[in-house]
């Protein structure tokens, strides 16, 4: 780290304000990476549900299948709810950057209805599933699938939370840079459940329809 | 991290990667970068999900395809929505991110290539049961 980056002359860091800027950014940037390393071990932790799912796919005891129990359409429409929720979010942040407190909590409200549509529609789907006899207990197959899709379904809720409880700083407390460095967290939060909820359609309902 | 302004203070190199070349533009978002963003992700779902059911392509092939478009769609989430660049102040974070993905990728194929072969090998193991153990079917 030495050497190299020591050798311009002309720093924008000669100011003072420049000065504060750059330790605000100095933070920002620690706390993203940060929190990213934690996203990355949360991912790392899915993979391994992905991992005994995609193993125990096949183990159905004689019960049902994917092919017999997912519905895709079903599937295109929560896929679109959090596809759609996670562009909202990131539209939030634009607006809080602009400070603009209607476009902010205006983005964060749609947010938080898509990410309870999708969750809503989760809640529907397992619930239809026990009804039918097919819950966690049946297979392993069903174990499986109910561990993986229902820890997804459990970081989104505790997303939703967390959504809720960012729009209630920012109304208390305002654009603090504090505050902002956890939208920023929250913002590189949902955007992760958007990505493994990729793999969740792909190797769980797709695959599943596939065979 | 006081008096740090110039790369010759002390604590100077305590800065993380690209603090200062950030400075008067903090944010790389943009409505136009979502907008691409949602276009190619909606665009690629939208592919997987036609793929899963078409009979135009050799069968086979459609995992394949599901899983491309499925690491497609996570690159466009990263850069779009995640805001990964090659960015100075992002280094770091692809380094991790490289890391990351070398970690999943020993789990999902270590764990599939283990079961499938054991699988396969232990396949009649309860029909013959008292016998002696298959070596290689």
């Amino acid at each position: 780290m030495s050497g190299a980056q020591a050798t311009g002359n002309d720093y924008p860091l000669a100011h003072t304000a420049d000065h504060a800027a750059a330790e605000l950014l100095t933070k920002r940037i620690i706390v993203g990476f940060g929190f990213w390393i934690f996203l990355l071990s949360d991912i790392i932790m899915f993979s391994a549900f992905f991992a005994a799912y995609a193993v125990l796919v096949n183990q159905t005891a004689g019960g049902p299948s994917g092919r017999d129990l997912f519905h895709l359409p079903y599937v295109a429409l929560e896929t679109a709810f959090l596809l759609l929720s996670s562009f909202t979010c990131g539209f939030a942040s634009i607006g809080a950057w602009k400070r603009s407190d209607l476009w902010f909590h205006t983005a964060m409200a749609a947010t938080f209805v898509l990410g309870a549509a999708f969750l809503a529609l989760e809640v529907h789907e397992f619930a239809d599933m026990i009804a039918q006899g097919a819950g966690p207990t049946r297979s392993a197959f069903l174990s499986g699938f109910f561990s993986l899709v229902g820890c997804h379904g459990l970081h989104v809720t505790l997303g939703l939370l967390w959504l809720l409880t960012m729009m209630a700083q920012v109304y208390a407390k305002g654009y603090r840079p504090d505050i902002m460095r956890r939208l920023l967290c929250f913002n590189l939060f949902w955007h992760a459940l958007d990505i493994i909820w990729v793999g969740v359609f792909t190797v769980v309902y797709l695959m599943g329809d596939w065979q | 991290m006081s008096g740090s302004g110039h790369p010759t203070d002390p604590g100077y190199h305590d800065r993380p990667p690209g603090a200062d070349e950030l400075v008067g533009h903090e944010t790389s978002a943009t409505i136009p970068a979502y907008l691409v963003g949602l276009g190619l992700a909606t665009l690629l779902t939208i592919a997987s999900f036609v793929v899963a059911r078409t009979t135009l392509v050799w069968q086979p092939s459609i995992p394949v395809a599901l899983v491309v478009l499925a690491i497609a769609q996570m690159g466009v989430h990263l850069v779009f929505f995640i805001h990964i660049t090659t960015g100075p102040d992002n280094t770091n974070n692809v380094m991790a991110l490289a890391f990351g993905v070398l970690i999943v990728l020993l789990i999902l194929a270590g764990s599939l290539w283990i079961m499938t072969n054991m699988n396969r090998n232990m396949a009649n193991m309860h029909q013959s049961m008292p016998m002696e153990m298959p070596i290689r079917q």
